[in-house]
C-alpha cells in the first residue's frame, strides 16, 4: 500500500469518528468500561497469583528432632536429609532459638513463655526446603522414616486450601474477563455497524468505481483500533493511579512479611500494555465484524 | 466487446428476470435497452457491471467472463466499466471535484494524474467551474453530470446506463445526451435502459426491446414502439 493511501485512511477514518461523534464516543465508552473492569480484575488476579508463589515458596518442612537424640544422631539425620534429592537448604534452629522466636512472634504476651527459659518443651528443628513446593509431600514424607525425626509438618492443608482457593478464582477471572470481552466486542461491533449503515451508500459507491475490499475495510480497520486505544486511555490512568496509592498503602502494612505486591515497575507497564493490545483488539474485532456485512466475498 | 449467451437469471424469490437472452454488442455501439417496467432491463443491467450474476449462461465482456468471474476480482474489472444512475450516486459530503477524484484514489493513481484527469473531464461534462460546489448545490442535471464525469474519469471501453434521463426533465435530459453521444464517439461503447421514447426516437441508435426477461425485438436505428 502507497504511503498516500495509508495518509489517506487515516483521515477518513479520523473524518468518520469526529462526523459520528455520538457514535465514537458510545464504542469508546463500552470499550472503557471493560478495559476498567478487565484491568482491576487483572491487577488483582495477578497479586493473589504474586501472594500464592510468595506463601507457596516460603513452604518448609519442620523436622522435630527426637529429645533422645545426641549431637551425633542429629548431625546423622541432617546428613542424611541433605542427601535427598529434591532437598534444597536444611537450616538448623536449636530449641532455644525457636523459643526466642515464639516470644518475639508474640510481642507482649509472649512475655509469658520466657518461663520456660529454665525447662524448654520445645524441640530443636531443622528446616527443609525443596527445590520445587510440589515435592514437599514426598520429601516429608522420606524424612518421616529418619531415625529421630519425631515430627514432620509442612502445613499440607493451609497450602491446598490456598492454591485451590487461587485456582478456582483464576478460573472465574477467565471465564468474566473472556464474557466482558464479548460483551465489549459486540457493542463495538454494533455502534460501528450503526455508522456503517450510514455509509453504506460510500461503500456501495466505493465498489461501484472499483474499490477493493481490503481498500474498503482500512478506514473501517483504523476506527476500530482508534477507539480502542482511545477507551484504553482512562482505565490506563486510573487503574496506575489507584495502584500506586493501594500499593503504597498495603506495603507499609506488609512490611518486612515475606509476602509482598507486585513492583509498580514493570507491573503497571505489563498493565498499559496489556490493555491497549486488548482495546485495539477489540475495535478491530468489532469493526471488521460489522463492515463484514457490507462486503460480498 | 459484450456478448450474452443463453442467460437466465432466477432471483431468490423465484422471479426469473432474464429468460434465455442472447445478444452481442461491438464495440464503439449505442445501444438501447427498452421495455415496459419489470420486464428485466435493470437485471439485464445488473448482470453487466456483475452486480447480479447470471443463474445460467455465459456474459462476455471484453474478454471477461461474469459467470465465472471471482468475487475479489470484481473490483478489478469494475474499473474498466463506466456505470450511471437514475439517482447520481454522488457522495453528498464531497464537492465535485472529490467525487469524481474518488474513483481515482481508490485505484490509488498518482495525485498529479488525478488532478489533471479529473479536471480533464469536468471540463468534458461542462462542470470545470464548478468543481469546489457540493452536489446539494446543484441541479439534477449537473448531478448526472458529475457521474458521468466520474465514471468515465477511468477511460472505459464500456459504459453502462440505468435511466440516467429518468430524473431529469426533458430539456436537462437532452444536455445528457449531448454528453452520451460525445463519449461515444470518442469510441466508448454505450448500453442504456431507458423509459425515455423522445429520445430514442430522435436520436437513433440500436433499440432491444426486452419483455418479461426475454429479448423480443432489436434494431438498429430502431424506435422506442411502445404507446406511451
Ligand atoms: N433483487 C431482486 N430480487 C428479487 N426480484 C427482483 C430483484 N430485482 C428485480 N426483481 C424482479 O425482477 C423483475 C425485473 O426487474 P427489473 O428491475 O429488472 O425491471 P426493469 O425492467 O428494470 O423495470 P423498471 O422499468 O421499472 O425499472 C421484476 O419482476 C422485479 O420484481
Ligand atoms: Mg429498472
Amino acid at each position: 500500500m502507497k504511503a498516500r493511501t495509508i495518509r489517506r485512511h487515516v483521515k477518513e477514518s479520523l473524518r468518520n469518528l469526529g462526523r459520528n461523534g455520538w457514535m465514537t464516543f458510545a464504542s469508546v465508552s463500552a470499550v472503557t468500561v471493560t478495559l476498567m473492569l478487565v484491568g482491576v480484575f487483572f491487577v488483582i488476579m495477578m497479586n493473589l497469583n504474586k501472594v500464592a508463589t510468595d506463601i507457596e515458596e516460603d513452604v518448609r518442612i519442620r523436622v522435630h528432632v527426637d529429645i533422645a537424640a545426641t549431637k551425633e544422631d542429629q548431625q546423622a539425620l541432617e546428613a542424611k536429609i541433605k542427601q535427598l534429592a529434591d532437598v534444597d537448604t536444611v537450616e538448623y534452629s536449636s530449641k532455644e532459638a525457636e523459643l526466642d522466636n515464639l516470644i518475639a512472634s508474640l510481642g507482649d504476651e509472649g512475655e509469658a513463655f520466657k518461663l520456660f527459659e529454665q525447662d524448654n518443651p520445645l524441640y530443636d528443628v531443622f528446616v527443609v526446603k525443596t527445590k520445587e513446593p510440589e515435592q514437599l509431600e514426598k520429601v516429608a514424607k522420606q524424612i518421616e522414616k529418619f531415625e529421630f525425626a519425631s515430627k514432620v509438618k509442612y502445613g499440607q492443608d493451609d497450602v491446598d486450601k490456598l492454591f485451590s482457593f487461587i485456582g478456582t478464582s483464576r478460573n472465574v477471572g477467565i471465564i468474566l474477563i473472556v464474557a466482558l470481552l464479548f460483551t465489549a466486542m459486540f457493542l463495538i461491533s454494533n455502534t460501528i455497524k450503526i455508522t456503517i449503515v450510514a455509509r453504506r451508500r460510500e461503500i456501495e459507491i466505493m465498489r461501484l468505481v472499483g474499490a477493493t475490499n481490503s481498500f474498503i475495510r482500512w478506514p473501517f480497520f483504523m476506527e476500530g483500533i482508534m477507539i480502542g486505544v482511545l477507551g484504553s486511555v482512562i482505565p490506563i490512568v486510573l487503574i496506575s493511579t489507584l495502584y500506586t496509592y493501594s500499593y503504597d498503602y498495603i506495603s507499609a502494612k506488609l512490611e518486612g512479611h515475606f509476602i509482598q505486591l507486585l513492583e509498580m515497575n514493570p507491573f503497571m507497564y505489563q498493565v498499559a500494555g496489556l490493555l491497549i493490545l486488548l482495546g485495539a483488539f477489540i475495535g478491530i474485532w468489532g469493526s471488521l465484524m460489522s463492515v463484514r456485512k457490507f462486503l460480498k466475498i | 466487446m459484450i456478448e450474452m449467451e443463453d442467460v437466465y437469471k432466477k432471483y431468490p424469490n423465484g422471479v426469473v428476470a432474464a429468460n434465455g437472452i442472447n445478444v452481442s454488442i461491438k464495440q464503439g455501439e449505442f445501444v438501447y435497452v427498452v421495455g415496459p417496467s419489470g420486464a428485466g432491463k435493470s437485471t439485464f443491467i445488473k448482470m453487466m457491471y456483475r452486480e447480479e450474476k447470471p443463474s445460467k449462461g455465459a456474459i462476455m465482456i471484453d474478454g471477461v467472463n461474469l459467470a465465472k468471474l471471482k468475487e475479489s476480482k470484481v473490483p478489478i474489472f469494475r474499473r474498466n466499466l463506466g456505470v450511471v444512475f437514475q439517482d447520481f450516486k454522488l457522495l453528498p459530503k464531497l464537492t465535485v471535484y472529490e467525487n469524481v477524484a474518488f474513483a481515482l484514489e481508490v485505484i490509488e493513481e498518482s495525485p498529479k494524474y488525478i488532478k489533471k484527469r479529473v479536471m480533464e473531464v469536468l471540463d468534458l461534462v461542462g462542470l470545470k467551474h464548478k468543481s469546489r460546489m457540493l452536489p446539494t448545490e446543484l441541479s439534477g442535471g449537473e448531478q448526472q453530470r458529475v457521474s458521468i464525469a466520474r465514471s468515465i474519469v477511468n477511460s472505459p471501453k464500456v459504459m453502462i446506463a440505468d435511466e440516467p434521463t429518468g430524473n431529469l426533465d426533458p430539456e436537462t435530459s437532452w444536455e445528457i445526451m449531448r454528453i452520451f453521444e460525445e463519449i461515444n464517439t470518442r469510441g466508448t461503447t454505450i448500453v442504456m435502459a431507458t423509459h425515455n421514447r423522445e429520445i430514442v426516437n430522435t436520436i437513433r441508435h440500436r433499440v432491444i426491446a426486452i419483455e418479461n426477461g426475454q429479448i423480443i425485438r432489436d434494431e438498429q436505428r430502431g424506435d422506442y414502439g411502445y404507446e406511451s
